[in-house]
């Protein structure tokens, strides 16, 4: 049975549906990777799963609990912890202070001592600024930040939306490197992404959504032989021009 | 001249502290509900007639002084169960009108229960003292409300930086969804940041009633416009904007008191709050701006 398990998610904001019956499924262990394009459903999946966003129909299950209609805090407690879109670092509180509330779950103290010591010798970045407040920090920092902070859950499953958006061409190396590293320590990752080159090559699966709605499923490798969505969301037009001339 | 300087400051710190703790109640909630809860000042009577009704028994003064505090949280805590979760996601301007409802409420309730004659309170006896270091004549209430303030802000600050929660309620100012997604429970923060702000306002109540000597159904008014100006002063963003605009408040009211010529005395509060206008036409955004800045996002 899969960790996660989406079926047929609806959303609609207003008279706007965001989500078209997406389903998908994340087992453990796993790195399952949702791309498409701007507005193609991959943030508001994301914000159904932990519960700021309410589906009007549809199914989510967590290791064999219905996410649906559950508080984000109970979401959190259940193991699964958000890297979100625009990186929501808490500006005005340091450093020290973000990765604390990251264990605000946690009751055993010595525990937390041990994995802000484990997280800032991971980023070394943030035992520099640990004192100083948050909105201080680049965007990459601010991004090493997020991910630690929502470490310090100590989560089953961990939920990235874009957190490669806004960061220099070589902090997304670094992001996307980071993501392999903790996928290699056996944690269980969905990454929304819009970057297909890069996430292709970390994921085990990747779902393509497009208009609300699943338009692939499958590895990496299976997309990569689809030469119709390889020319659309993979190389964008330069690649098409060359294979719309006669070979 | 340095026995009024002396004076003055002791005078301006109490003051101004006890502003400061008024406008901290103000802004640890609107932080995180972008609430202005005009009922705030309600507590403040609330505390008023628990040390009114309390102070009939023959336990000494600390108790009751306690007890009405506690009267002010309860309140508070009551008052968010019962008046602003229904409406907590609704619009701002819904919030703001079921503040000025609750606080029309409460006060007729004293009206109709309590009597709207001003009640005098038991208040300890040295309130009315004295003290002289050499040639500096200092209130005692002055110098207790000093002590006081200054000890509530220090703890304040304390649990606001060292505790979970404390941190929760910094956070849920910052971002509140996100703050959920911590796995902190909004129903706990959002009644956390009640309980301090009847705390602050109980605390508030003592001094102020020590000062008025009588509690009326409308006695809180005037802390809740003064919370409101300080605050806005200070800087709405932040909680050290709140201590800073009670303390620059407290200080300009004593400094017109002491310094403006008699017959401009009278309009003091005219000048005071002239000045306010000044202030904010120069720092619309108030005092005190965030620590971090908006461009390195």
């Amino acid at each position: 049975m899969s960790l996660l398990a989406i079926d047929d998610i609806h959303v609609n904001y207003g008279a706007i549906s965001a989500v078209r019956g997406v389903s998908l499924t994340v087992d453990q262990g796993e790195v399952v990777g949702l791309i498409g394009v701007n507005g193609a459903g991959k943030s508001t999946t994301m914000l159904s799963i932990v519960g700021v966003v309410k589906p009007q129909r549809g199914t989510i299950v967590y290791s064999g609990q219905s996410l649906i209609g559950q508080s984000p805090e109970t979401i959190l407690r259940l193991g699964i912890a958000p890297v979100m879109e625009g990186r929501r670092i808490f500006p005005s509180l340091t450093v020290e202070e973000n990765l604390r509330l990251g264990a605000a779950t946690k009751k055993d103290k010595q525990q937390v001592e041990q994995d802000i010591d484990r997280w800032t010798t991971f980023f070394p970045i943030l035992r520099e600024r640990f004192g100083k407040p948050a909105g201080n920090l680049s965007g990459g920092q601010q991004q090493m930040l997020a991910v630690a902070r929502a470490l310090m859950s100590r989560p089953t499953m961990l939920l990235m939306d874009e957190p490669s958006l806004g960061l220099s061409p070589k902090l997304v190396g670094d992001v996307f490197a980071l993501i392999r590293e903790l996928r290699d320590m056996g944690m269980t990752i969905l990454l929304v992404e819009q970057n297909v080159r890069m996430t292709l090559d970390i994921v085990n699966r990747v779902y393509l959504l497009n208009t609300g709605r699943v338009e692939f499923a499958g590895t990496p490798d299976e997309l990569r032989a689809r030469g119709d969505v390889e020319r659309a969301y993979l190389h964008g037009g330069g690649l098409a021009q060359k294979s719309a001339s006669p070979a | 001249m340095i026995t009024d300087l002396a004076q003055y400051l002791v005078s301006a710190l109490s003051l101004g502290g006890l502003y400061a703790l008024m406008a901290l109640g103000l802004v640890i909630v609107y932080g995180i509900l972008r609430l202005i809860n005009f009922a705030y000042g309600e507590l403040v009577m609330v505390a008023g007639y628990g040390m009114l009704i309390i102070g009939r028994s023959p336990w000494p003064w600390i108790f009751v002084a306690i007890l009405s505090i506690l009267c002010a949280v309860i309140a508070a805590l009551v008052m968010e169960r019962v008046a602003f979760r229904p409406v907590r996601n609704s619009s701002p301007t819904t919030m703001l009108i079921t503040s000025f409802a609750v606080s029309t409420l409460l006060q007729n309730l004293a009206l109709l229960i309590i009597s709207p004659r001003p009640k005098v309170p038991r208040l300890p006896a040295v309130f009315t003292k004295n003290l002289r270091f050499g040639g500096v004549r200092i209130d005692v209430l002055d110098l207790s409300g000093l002590i006081v303030s200054i000890v509530a802000l220090l703890a304040l600050t304390l649990f606001l930086r060292k505790t979970v929660i404390g941190l929760a309620l910094r956070a849920a100012a910052d971002d509140f969804t996100m703050t959920r997604l911590m796995g902190v429970r909004a129903n706990m923060v959002i009644a956390a940041a009640f309980a301090i702000s009847g705390l602050m306002a109980g605390i508030v109540a003592l001094f102020w009633i020590g000062n008025t000597r009588s509690t009326t159904p409308t006695i809180g008014l005037e802390p809740v416009l003064i919370a409101f100006i300080a605050s806005v002063v200070g800087g709405m963003s932040s909680l050290k904007g709140a201590v800073v605009g009670g303390y620059v408040l407290g200080f300009l009211t004593i400094g017109l008191q002491t310094w403006l010529p008699r017959d401009v005395n009278a309009y003091r509060d005219a000048v005071l709050f002239g000045i306010v206008i000044l202030v904010l036409l120069v720092r619309p955004e108030g005092i005190v701006r965030p620590v971090w800045s908006r461009e390195a996002r």
